[in-house]
């Protein structure tokens, strides 16, 4: 195992400091470390998005993305995305569309959707599809994900 | 609503035969500390019954053991089934605010704890309709006439001259209302709780619903949205360690030798071996793979041989049990004007539920209590008793809301991993299956082969029908098609991978065969697919979701007007009570090595709907999950090693996968509802083989459904 390093980042607008293995993946600090269970695991390798979280507000893989990477970066995760109680666009989108089956997927989709959003505020269904093609729903609720995704779009990301 | 028999649901699943036993330790116990009431009677009996007999139905029970009133007013149902995406939390909450006439934002449903629920069986087998909502509907319809009984006494008044309404009974003529709040503040009301739910309790006729009926939101949605629901492998304890345990390197492989030093050298890390069991719990993930790194490359295996998965129809054939029975009406097939046989067959699948296999172990006082995921909690239960040598009233199984199950999780092998870890440790263990553990040491879907002959007379009629499944299972094994004589069996055979329930269980591998051999005859004797179904059909819910599915979707018309490179095919079934038919378009692309699925129709029955929104869901993930196995979900494997065990090789579908879809529910208010979240995917698979041979005129006889041009995965 490597050397312990001491990483500072900010999450949800929170400095936080860990020391750890800086090659340990960021899925498992904000995890194990940081309490923050929203963010989830599915593959491992990158291929499924569960794991999704901003940073400087585009989405990463956290399984496949070693702590030290982000290194003075602000993250965003599920916890951090409703500000004072009052749900972000997208969350409430999906709860308009009833986009959720077991909702395993959901944190990592709506955060996508989110970072998609920050770089483009009105993406075509072309740009949505291409965003979301490596997130995977195993119930396939994507019918119903796709129309909460077209909802918050056609808003912009914009809260109403 | 008269009591129905409960429909035993009935499975082949192996499960891992752990057994840690110690001396049993003594020791008293609480149950449940801070819960609301304690109802441990059903669940201890549950662990001390056959684990595959008929369970269930939570009938039978007292009032108090399916709900409570606080003297809040707080009303709190109980139910043994879980919640894994499918919407039972929905529906159950609606079941009871029905009958007690209240909001269903007024329920809260406790599911799966085994601590203090009633044993309502596995969440399997499209049950939860069925048999659940009756029996909560019966218990909460029990729970509102002791309300009603007992504002009645105090009012000296009759049952026929007050109404429940909005959480209050309330008496019209004088103007007087009690809250079932009010009323929970007396000692009478816990008393009339103790009491049986009567059998022949009255519910709520459809055309009266306000609750049930309509789309009602999964209660806890908002917690799925902001990421503070907890998942399984979300729990945490205090002082909890994260477990791994060392797999085989093939399967079939047995340990010889291992060494667990350089893992325990390592900080903090505990590690154990327990027979051919050996994990070890760390108190990070990454510490916790390390060691288990170092202890795998020290293990010794003894491999066996085992076939591979090019190989394994062969090999299922060779081994059914009894041998693979003959057609009995070889003298109809002579005689026919004429015959045809045909072998279809269905490959191993993985389930994948996007959260793996996880339970959180902790022992208090020699007591085990484990959060996980797991369609059958009460099973669990019995597991883990029976490999820790424990007393029925010494476990605790609890299940949060999980991440997805499509029948894979019904056996307990990850809870007894944690807890055999978390008591090697002496600390609670999270134990999180990665990835490849879930593709490779989870229970599959059965491959099946699957043989049918058939003959025709001379005016196009099926005059015998003979149906062989080997290995995968008898669901839906029967046609459901008027032919003289017929002949449905499903043959045992000797599995080279441990195999299990699956949505439908084998229903989609028997329609699959069923319903592309159908379009076979129907060419036979030049007949249109619909037409030739139709014609030997007498159910009249079968026929009507034929009928509508064609309709919508303008079958004649797309059949007469060919595109090139483009194929239209239908299929239809019934299991599980419930009816369903589906139309789709394919095109095959220019190279003739890929389908792609452009449009699906599907009309689905399933007699009253309890909730739209939700229904509409499970038909649209079933025919999206489905598109998976019939077009390229396959485990591959090799001397006992999975080829493909991870989302980068095994294809589940995606986005780009979605085609355009029109889905119809059939509501049938004057029938009884049965479950919807399994019998929409059987017939999406036929409709893509049928369309197949429409495109390119050559006929497909597996799944994944493959031209014969595509690449080899």
């Amino acid at each position: 195992m490597a050397t312990e390093k001491t990483i500072s980042f900010a999450v949800n607008g929170q400095p936080r400091t860990v020391t750890t293995d800086p090659g340990r993946p960021l899925l498992d600090v904000l995890r194990e470390d940081l309490g923050l269970t929203g963010t989830k695991y599915g593959c491992g390798e990158g291929r499924c998005g569960a794991c999704t979280v901003l940073v400087g507000g585009k989405g990463v893989r956290s399984c496949s993305t070693p702590v030290a990477d982000v290194e003075g970066q602000a993250i965003l995760t599920i916890e951090g995305l409703a500000t004072g109680g009052k749900l972000h666009p997208v969350q409430e989108a999906f709860l308009a569309e009833g986009a959720v089956q077991c909702g395993y997927c959901t944190p990592g989709m709506i955060l996508a959707v989110v970072g998609l959003l920050n770089e483009k505020p009105n993406p075509t269904d072309a740009e949505i599809l291409a965003r979301l093609e490596g997130h995977l729903c195993r119930c396939c609720g994507y019918p119903k994900i796709l129309a909460a995704v077209r909802r918050a779009a056609r808003a912009g990301g914009q809260r109403p | 609503m008269k009591p129905r028999q409960e429909a035993v649901y009935t499975e082949s699943v192996e499960r891992v035969p752990y057994d840690f036993g110690l001396s049993r330790r003594g020791f008293v116990q609480v149950l449940g500390a801070g819960l609301l009431i304690t109802v441990s009677a059903p669940a201890a009996l549950a662990a001390e019954r056959p684990r595959r007999g008929p369970r269930g139905g939570g009938r039978g029970g007292t009032i108090a053991a399916r709900l409570h009133i606080g003297k809040d007013g707080a009303i709190t149902v109980l139910t043994g089934k879980v919640e894994m995406g499918q919407g039972a939390r929905a529906e159950l909450t609606q079941a009871a605010a029905e009958e007690l006439r209240v909001p269903a934002s007024r329920i809260q449903l406790v599911m799966g704890d085994t601590g203090i629920v009633p044993d309502d069986g596995i969440t399997a087998g499209s049950r939860t309709t069925p048999s659940t909502v009756p029996a909560v509907r019966q218990g909460a319809a029990a729970a509102r006439d002791v309300l009603v009984q007992l504002a009645c006494q105090r009012w000296g008044v009759k049952a026929d001259a007050v109404e429940a309404r909005d959480g209050s009974i309330t008496h019209a003529a004088t103007k007087r209302v009690l809250s079932y709040a009010e009323l929970a503040a007396s000692e009478d009301l816990s008393k009339a709780f103790g009491q049986g739910v009567p059998s022949d309790v009255a519910v709520s006729p459809v055309k009266e619903w306000k609750v049930l009926g309509t789309s009602a939101p999964r209660p806890n949605a908002r917690d799925l949205v902001t990421g503070a629901h907890r998942f399984p492998s979300d729990m945490v304890r205090p002082g909890m360690l994260y477990g791994r345990v060392l797999r085989p390197p093939s399967y079939g492989a047995r340990l010889a030798s291992v060494d667990l030093g350089p893992a325990k050298a390592m900080k903090d890390v505990v590690a154990v071996q327990d027979g051919e069991f050996v994990g070890v719990a760390a108190p990070t993930s990454l510490r916790a793979r390390a060691a288990l790194a170092a202890v795998a490359e020290a293990a010794k295996w003894q491999a066996s041989p085992h076939p591979s998965s090019k190989e394994v129809g062969d090999y299922l054939r060779q081994r059914a049990q009894g041998g693979v029975p003959k057609n009995p009406f070889a003298d109809e097939v002579a005689k026919a004007g004429k015959a045809l046989r045909q072998t279809y067959r269905v490959a191993y699948v993985q389930h994948a539920p996007l959260e793996t296999r996880a339970a959180l172990a902790e022992w208090t006082d020699g007591k085990l209590t484990v959060w996980t995921g797991t369609q059958n909690p009460f099973g669990y239960h019995g597991e883990l008793a029976g490999a820790f040598h424990l007393a029925s009233d010494q476990v605790r199984v609890v299940v949060p809301d999980f991440g997805g199950g499509f029948g894979g999780k019904h056996t307990g092998e990850a809870a007894v991993e944690a807890a055999r870890l978390a008591r090697a440790a002496g600390r609670p263990v999270l134990l999180k299956w990665t990835r490849e553990e879930e593709f490779t040491w989870a229970y599959f879907r059965p491959a099946a082969v699957i043989d049918i002959e058939a003959s025709l007379d001379a005016k196009g009629a099926l005059t015998s029908w003979h149906f062989i499944n080997i290995n995968s299972g008898g669901a839906a094994v029967d046609t459901p098609y008027r032919a003289g004589k017929a002949n449905c069996r499903f043959v045992r055979s000797d599995t080279p991978l441990r195999q299990g329930s699956y949505r439908t269980l084998a229903a989609t591998a028997n329609n699959f065969a069923r319903e592309c051999f159908m379009d076979e005859l129907a060419a036979a004797a030049g007949a249109d697919p619909l037409d030739f179904r139709l014609a030997h059909l007498d159910n009249p819910r079968l026929r009507a979701v034929l009928e509508e599915a064609a309709k919508r979707f303008r079958w004649r018309e797309r059949v007469k007007n060919r595109q090139p490179n483009v194929g239209v095919g239908l299929a239809c079934g019934t299991e599980k009570g419930s009816y369903v038919a589906a139309c789709a378009e394919i095109a095959v692309e220019p190279a003739k090595d890929r389908i792609a699925v452009r449009r699906v129709t599907e009309v689905f029955e399933c007699g009253a709907i309890l909730n739209p929104d939700n229904l509409l869901s499970q038909v649209q993930g079933c025919i999206v999950m489905g598109l998976g196995p019939a077009l390229r979900e396959e485990m591959r494997f090799e001397k006992g090693e999975m080829l493909n065990p991870r989302f980068r090789h095994y294809l589940v579908p995606r986005f780009s996968d979605v085609p355009e879809l029109d889905i119809h529910l059939l509501n049938r208010p004057d029938l009884p509802s049965v479950g919807g979240g399994e019998t929409p995917i059987i017939a999406i698979a036929p409709a893509i083989g049928n369309a197949v041979f429409h495109a390119t005129g050559t006929r497909i006889h597996e799944m994944p459904i493959r031209l014969p041009d595509a690449k080899n995965p």
